[in-house]
């Protein structure tokens, strides 16, 4: 059986993706919406991957259940500094590459929700497949923010 | 006949009635000193300007010159009463510092110039920006106080002639999340209730809502139901001891931020003992089984904590709710202004939808509006919306607004969501928007975290158009500004919160060469020569009644059917509530009857939003979650707000307004009486925070965040323990600053407030705030000049009352029939 796989995989895709959001929130700080919600949403995979720790003793693996990413000094740095590069346009580029990043590393995460819901009801893993279907909706969300607000950034950045 | 001094008595005197019994008529007049109603040459028709209530009433005119006002007693929404700002407001028109004149600014300063002048400058650099960059460097901010005749325009000129995706009104400030919340539950906005649902509640719930203070008319329906046979119970949610929590029978206080979490725990109960109507959500909603899954996780006791409110209390007030048989509910900035707004909000419409409370005398639900014709900026497009509450992500809505404004559909932008007004200075500070023309609204004070909106108003690179009826704030940061007719000085209509539309006739002549907002727009639009598409002007009226007349046909089959209304038709009687077409001649009181909504797919105004990220549902999504257009409970999780008080700043700050004044005080502080009952700036705090720094009544205190230091002498209130309040009406147009502070602290609240909004409504939060508070100067027995008829009421003795005196008196003429007048 390789369900220990998939979740330590998973366990992976969703450290990053906190991280991810994380990093663009700290970069767009100018850009309220974006600095708050990013970090909103980061917190349902940093919830994840407590979950996923929790459970992956289950399966034969040892996950650290403290999310990485939490920021420290040198992100608020980076906040300052974008708070201070907020007022010229080249921002507008950088927001649209970063949603970009974060749609396909959400994107990517909810294709391991998936695979890991598909082991979990074949090998009938009721507790497993129930975290997969309450994690798997919040990742679908994260996917739809991102692409939204790309959908949303992109007219005024590109012909402006 | 009654003389009442009005500032003292904000709701006069009260004509007690009992449950569905007609509430008695009290004629409200205030003349101008020494003038009877014998000295009055005429009595034009209009209504009131400086709230959301839309109350009738005639303006008096001696000469050229308005008078005073007089409540229309045939009107269905006041019965003749006025509140204060009605009956002395209009003293603003006849200010002797109105702008009369166009200015431009020559060499850094603003001077005099002609009307060809500055219209040539506004004009030049639009084309210019068009040129250059195209549609996005333009961007229109306009307001909730223009005429519906005016907002049609500008959202014709701007969507269609422009095509600029960049329009917005302060309405974001004060009635987004309203609209986004009947938006998220219904499909489309509209408000499902009326007034006339307060004369039979037997429960009314306010949730963020100082009514009292906000729609003073309304208020004084509430107190004569009070005073009655077999009175209404009232709910309040409120951190403030507002007028409405005294009345209250339960009052909760959440801890500012938590609304969300209290209204889980609300329908939790609700729903755990069976107080849901199963057969009304079964017949005419989708969602519940994920609303009920979702508000598992909030229990009572969970909130308890988190609000910090007692658990007995939300038990308490969710048997009330859940057991009313009429149940009138309301909402307002306190929700729209906190964190999660949207979420918070469209939890109320789920209690009247578990509670199949709708479309029934009773049960009205009012997702309130702030200014007098919010209504308007959203029906007519101007908050960026589409007219007549079209989707804009429906290609065939789009197709259709083409053909009525004859139009290529490409021509309308609708490619995103319109851009809100936080965005559309994000983009100015970005500097992609170079365009800005501002209408009847002052962000220079209005906004959050002033110091930021100054720097991106005040940039070179940004032409500031401003168009006003005095030289606010923001106007001293213009290019151009441009001098307008107010109320009273032009004709138009416009439509308050329960659908009532009203005719507002003009009375005099607009000062010096002040002109109408919409003669500014259509010339505009003239000497910018936008055309249809067949090379006709775009803009085919030439004054408010033909543009009425335009707009009806743009609302021809949209749940804002206008259709059956005319000038003719509202002159002389009632207001008139809107759908009102062939089907309904007389108008709609209550939309919403038998479970039947406007959320169809092809016909709903939004497919929705998710309540925590915003994103937008696509088409499709939609669809498959409500295929034939039902009510939609949607449910949300708890997300903690986003500023949190510290060791460094305790406190939690919220901003809101007082009785006395409207927006910026651009108006009110032009009254005598209105100015005098509420001077000067003021924050409150609770009597154990005061006790516990040793702060007295009327010291001088410095509140700041990291954003800001305001400085305002202290009233101690009944204010929620934790909690600082500023009202926010205080700038510095009749400071020495003028357009900004003097010193290194000001006075307007919004130097404070932090720059986050509500991702659904995109409302800016200013009820978020971490605070520090600090003594300046000791009061020495001079208390603060906050009223102490309000919510700022003392909780200490040796204040002096708010008090109007000689001036300040209205008349009361009361009925001769029954209603228990004393």
């Amino acid at each position: 059986m390789k369900l220990g796989l998939a979740i330590e995989e998973l366990h992976r895709s969703e450290n990053h993706l906190a991280g991810a959001l994380l990093a663009m929130s700290d970069r767009h700080k100018a850009d309220h919406e974006v600095f708050h919600v990013a970090r909103d949403i980061a917190r349902w995979s940093q919830e994840h991957v407590r979950a996923l720790a929790a459970i992956g003793g289950d399966f034969g693996v040892d996950l650290d259940p403290e999310p990485k990413g939490d920021p420290n000094v040198l992100e608020r740095v980076r906040q300052t500094a974008s708070d201070l590069l907020g007022r010229s346009s080249a921002p507008g580029l950088l927001l649209l590459a970063d949603l970009r990043h974060v749609y396909r590393e959400a994107s990517g995460t909810s294709l391991d929700w998936e695979l890991l819901a598909q082991g979990a009801q074949g090998a009938r893993k009721k507790e497993l497949l129930e975290l997969a279907e309450r994690c798997h909706p919040d990742t679908l969300r994260q996917v739809r923010w991102a692409n939204g607000k790309l959908k949303e950034s992109a007219t005024q950045v590109l012909v402006s | 006949m009654n003389r009442v001094d009005r500032i003292a008595e904000p709701w006069g005197t009260r004509t007690p009635y009992g449950p569905g019994e007609t509430w008695p008529t009290r004629v409200d007049t205030h003349l101008a000193e020494g003038l009877t109603e014998d000295d009055v040459d005429r009595w034009v028709q209009s209504a009131t300007v400086l709230h959301s209530n839309g109350d009738g009433l005639d303006i008096a005119v001696k000469g050229d010159e308005i008078v005073g006002v007089r409540g229309r007693a045939v009107d269905r929404v006041n019965h003749g009463r006025l509140g204060p700002k009605d009956l002395f407001g209009w003293q603003a028109n006849n200010s002797p510092d109105r702008l009369t004149k166009p200015l431009i600014r020559r060499d850094g300063e603003l001077v005099e110039t002609d009307w060809d002048t500055a219209m040539d400058a506004v004009v030049n650099r639009t084309k210019e920006l068009l040129d250059e960059q195209g549609p996005s460097a333009i961007s229109f901010y306009t307001t909730g106080q223009l005429f519906l005749e005016e907002y049609y325009t500008l959202g014709l000129i701007a969507h269609g002639g422009i095509g600029t995706n960049h329009v917005d009104g302060n309405t974001r400030l004060c009635t987004a999340t309203a609209a986004a919340a009947l938006k998220e539950s219904f499909g489309s906005d509209g408000q499902p209730g009326s007034y006339t649902d307060i004369d039979s509640a037997d429960v009314i719930a306010l949730f963020g809502h100082n009514m009292a203070e906000t729609q003073t008319v309304l208020w004084t329906r509430i107190l004569d139901r009070l005073a009655g046979p077999n009175p209404p119970q009232v709910i309040c949610v409120d951190p403030r001891e507002t007028p409405v929590a005294r009345a209250a029978a339960v009052h909760l206080a959440p801890r500012p931020g938590t609304n969300l979490m209290l209204m889980n725990a609300l329908l939790h109960e609700v729903i755990a003992n069976g107080w849901v109507d199963e057969e009304y959500v079964s017949a005419h909603a989708v969602g519940f089984a994920e609303l009920r899954t979702r508000l598992a996780d909030y229990p009572p006791e969970l909130a308890a904590q988190v609000c910090d409110v007692p658990v007995e209390q939300i038990r308490a007030a969710a048997r009330i709710l859940g057991q009313a048989r009429r149940l009138m509910s309301s909402v307002l900035q306190g929700f729209y202004q906190g964190a999660q707004a949207t979420a918070a909000a469209t939890q109320v419409n789920n209690l009247h939808v578990l509670r199949g409370m709708l479309g029934k005398p009773g049960c009205g639900l009012l997702q309130m509006n702030g200014q007098p014709t919010a209504q308007n900026t959203r029906e007519c497009g101007a908050d960026g919306d589409l007219p007549a509450f079209r989707n804009w992500s429906n290609e065939e809505h789009v197709q259709d607004l083409a053909r009525v404004w004859n139009l290529d559909p490409m021509q309308i932008p609708h490619y995103s969501p319109p851009t809100h007004a936080m965005q559309m200075f994000r983009y100015a500070e970005e500097g992609s928007i170079c365009f800005m023309w501002v209408q009847a609204t002052n962000p220079a004070v209005s906004l959050p975290e002033l110091g930021r909106v100054r720097e991106i108003l005040a940039q070179d690179r940004l032409f500031l158009v401003v168009q006003d009826m005095f030289l606010s704030e923001t106007a001293q940061l213009a290019d151009v500004v441009l001098p307008a007719a107010g109320w009273g000085e032009k004709t138009g209509t416009f439509t308050n919160v329960d659908r009532t539309v009203h005719l507002s006739e003009k009375a005099v002549e607009p000062p010096g060469e002040a002109r109408p907002d919409l003669d500014i727009f259509i010339d505009f639009s003239r000497r910018l020569g936008l055309q249809d598409k067949d090379g006709q002007p775009l803009v085919k009226w030439d004054d408010p009644e033909t543009a009425f007349e335009g707009w009806k046909e743009c609302t021809r089959g949209r749940p804002c059917d206008y259709t059956g209304l005319s000038y003719a038709k509202l002159r002389g009687g009632s207001g008139i509530q809107w759908p009102c077409n062939d089907e309904h001649p007389d108008g709609t009181e209550r939309i919403y009857v038998d479970g039947q909504f406007w959320a169809a797919p092809d016909y709903c105004e939004s497919y929705g939003r998710d309540l925590v990220t915003g994103a937008p549902l696509s088409p499709t999504e939609y669809k498959a979650m409500n295929p034939t257009g039902k009510a939609v409970l949607k449910a949300a999780e708890y997300v903690p707000p986003h500023e949190l008080p510290s060791q460094e700043f305790p406190f939690q700050l919220i901003t809101g307004r007082t009785l006395y004044h409207f927006h910026t005080r651009t108006k009110t502080a032009r009254a005598p009486q209105l100015q005098k009952a509420a001077p000067e700036v003021w924050v409150e705090l609770s009597a154990s925070d005061a006790a516990d720094r040793g702060f007295q009544e009327g010291d001088l205190l410095e509140v700041s965040t990291p954003r800001g230091r305001v400085e305002a002498r202290l009233r101690i209130s009944g204010i929620r323990p934790g909690v600082a309040f500023l009202p926010f009406h205080y700038g510095y147009w009749d400071t020495p600053g003028n357009s900004q502070p003097d010193g290194e602290r000001g006075r307007a609240a919004n130097e404070l407030t932090m720059t986050d909004w509500d991702p659904v409504s995109k409302q800016p939060l200013f009820k978020s705030a971490a605070a520090r508070v600090e003594r300046l100067a000791a009061g020495d027995g001079r208390p603060s000049a906050a009223p102490t008829t309000t919510a700022s009421r003392p909780v200490v003795d040796g204040v002096p009352p708010t008090r109007g005196g000689p001036g300040a008196d209205a008349t009361e003429q009361f009925a001769t029939t029954a209603g228990g007048a004393r």
